[in-house]
């Protein structure tokens, strides 16, 4: 019995990691194959054509994606500044509590609650509704391993800083943030990788464009094109030149998030925050 | 920062006020009747959700019966059972298997998972489990059983994440009081480990739930997309995110629009609750504010 279950529990690791392993190899097998210069600077090609490429995606997603963190990474880590040094008790509690359930929206629900309220109002979809859209989904993300890494700072640091004379809010923002940063930028761009693979909040906010939208009046206020959302597109037509563009804009897509991850584990790995006693 | 953390309250009620505004014309029109009806027809303005409020509800469910057993495994084999070396490399590659963003796992389903579905999986059920009804009709490759298994395997990297917090949090001298008493490594394991859990690992299997009914685009890619009820497994279905994705940019008319919102404010009631009592149980567990689940 004893080695019975000891050997399901391994063979249950062995069946979880077979996936993950036939997932980037099958991407790495289509993927590698497909993507060429054509495919990082051309325009799609109207359907059943061969050719072309997803530049307008890959710079539609930079824009969309450093908007979302415009909006997200400042009110999330100031939401997790509040909840770790100013807030306590019961109305603390709620906003954690919150956060958290925020995060388990579908992401579908955000996108057509801003839908609703910024395309519909503004009349027109746009990369700024779909900034906003990821922006809100970062934030209890953001939030919360703010709080977590401030957490951390030991208290000798923050009496230090007081020791000083300098108000509250000073010595939070120049001190116990800053002793705290290398763990903060850990979850910011965990929040990034999560949010830059997102399609369906996209769907009814950015649209999808085939052609380029970066003139300075049509930048915010167009449809954009966005890598997750021409793959889901070509991944689900019928022409096989588009499922092979798709196979590489998922490499591009998953390479994006890969080196993010990575780098984060590395820098969570050296991990020691700079300036704790 | 107090405004930042109001933003987060506020953002939640813009939500669910916006949800409910949007959709009062279809409430209005249908009324509970709504979540009852199963003809699903825009062109003659009548609609009934209850193909997407089983689809949602069976999907995820054989998601479940297919990831708990393999996550709380994996959870298990890493914190107890492997040794150290291997623990952070283990770990690292199931929550790097979180990272894939959905639409990929889409992506790889329809064009490696259906096949080998269609091709070898299905044709042996058929064969072996066929007389049970749940999995007769003919093999497609897409359908309920596919957007279960890759449902399944989206969601064993939460519950694996959170099983090996709770498990972790299990103090050593009830490892070592059991190991007195004579035990093995197993039975240890499940009289000291995953009794004192229980809790955690519920409100982990429950996140889990949460993320694969609020699930959009993976799923949508491989369900096949026919509003109907059917018994068997291989049969097409519908899930209430999937037919917000397809149908929202094609909604003609108002009461159409009104409708989909509705099943959107459903879907993000149904989570919202789902989600408020995995995070009540875990919380219980692990001593006072939860860490980050990937989510």
């Amino acid at each position: 019995m004893n080695w019975m279950m000891i050997s399901s529990a391994a063979l249950a690791s062995v069946i979880v990691l077979i996936p993950l392993f036939a997932i980037f190899i099958y991407l790495l097998y289509k993927g590698v194959g497909a993507i060429n210069i054509d495919f990082l600077t051309k325009l799609p090609l109207p359907p059943g054509e061969t050719g072309g490429g997803m530049a307008n995606a890959i710079v539609g997603s930079a824009v969309i994606l450093a908007l979302a963190s415009l909006i997200g990474v400042p009110f999330g880590i100031g939401a997790g500044i509040y909840l770790s040094e100013f807030g306590s008790g019961k109305y603390a509690d709620g906003v954690r509590f919150t956060a958290d359930v925020l995060n388990g929206i579908p992401s579908i629900v955000v996108g057509i609650a801003i839908y609703s309220l910024v395309v519909l109002r503004q009349g027109h979809f746009s990369a700024l509704s779909g900034g906003i859209a990821l922006g809100i989904m970062m934030v209890p993300t953001v939030a919360r391993t703010t709080e977590e890494m401030l957490a951390m700072v030991p208290n000798t640091v923050r009496e230090a800083a007081l020791g000083l004379g300098i108000p509250h809010w000073r010595s939070t923002l120049s001190i116990t943030l800053r002793t705290a940063a290398s763990g903060i930028i850990t979850g910011v761009m965990l929040a990034f990788a999560r949010v830059a693979g997102e399609t369906a909040p996209l769907l009814f906010t950015a649209f999808g464009n085939q052609f380029w939208n970066l003139k300075r009046d049509t930048i915010l206020t167009q449809p954009t094109a966005a890598l997750p959302l021409q793959i889901y597109t070509y991944a689900i037509s019928p022409y096989d030149d588009w499922h092979r563009q798709a196979w590489a804009g998922a490499l591009v897509l998953i390479l994006l998030i890969v080196t993010a991850v990575t780098a984060v584990r590395i820098v969570a790995g050296h991990g020691q925050m700079r300036g704790s006693a | 920062m107090l405004a930042c953390s109001i933003s987060v309250l506020m953002v939640l009620g813009l939500f669910i006020y916006e949800l409910s505004v949007r959709s009062k014309l279809s409430l209005h029109q249908f009324g509970f009747h709504f979540f009852t009806g199963t003809t699903w027809d825009p062109v003659s303005g009548d609609f009934g959700a209850l193909p997407f409020i089983y689809g949602t509800l069976v999907s995820s469910l054989l998601a479940l019966i297919l990831a708990v057993p393999l996550a709380v495994g994996v959870a298990i084999f890493v914190t107890e059972i492997c040794p150290r070396t291997l623990r952070g490399i283990i770990s690292f590659t199931v929550e790097l298997l979180a990272a894939i963003p959905s639409v990929i796992y889409g992506l790889w389903a329809i064009f490696v998972l259906c096949p080998l579905l269609r091709k070898f999986v299905q044709p042996w059920l058929a064969k072996t489990l066929g007389w049970t009804g749940f999995f007769s009709g003919p093999p497609f490759g897409i359908g309920m059983l596919a957007a279960g298994i890759i449902l399944a395997i989206m969601i064993i990297p939460i519950i694996s994440s959170i099983t090996r917090e709770v498990l972790v949090a299990v103090p050593q001298s009830q490892r070592e009081a059991v190991y007195a008493l004579g035990a093995t490594k197993w039975e240890m394991i499940r009289m000291a480990v995953l009794r004192n859990a229980r809790a955690g690992i519920l409100g982990g299997i429950i996140l889990g739930l949460g993320r694969a009914l609020g699930e959009t685009m993976a799923v949508t890619m491989v369900i096949g997309n026919r509003p109907e009820i059917a018994k068997s497994l291989f049969a097409p279905g519908y899930t209430m995110a999937s037919v917000i994705a397809n149908e929202f940019s094609e909604a003609t008319d108002d009461l159409y629009l009104s409708a989909l919102v509705e099943i959107g404010l459903a879907l993000l009631i149904v989570t919202l609750i789902v989600n408020a009592l995995a995070r009540l149980l875990v919380w219980g567990v692990t001593r006072g504010s939860a860490k980050r689940a990937h989510a």
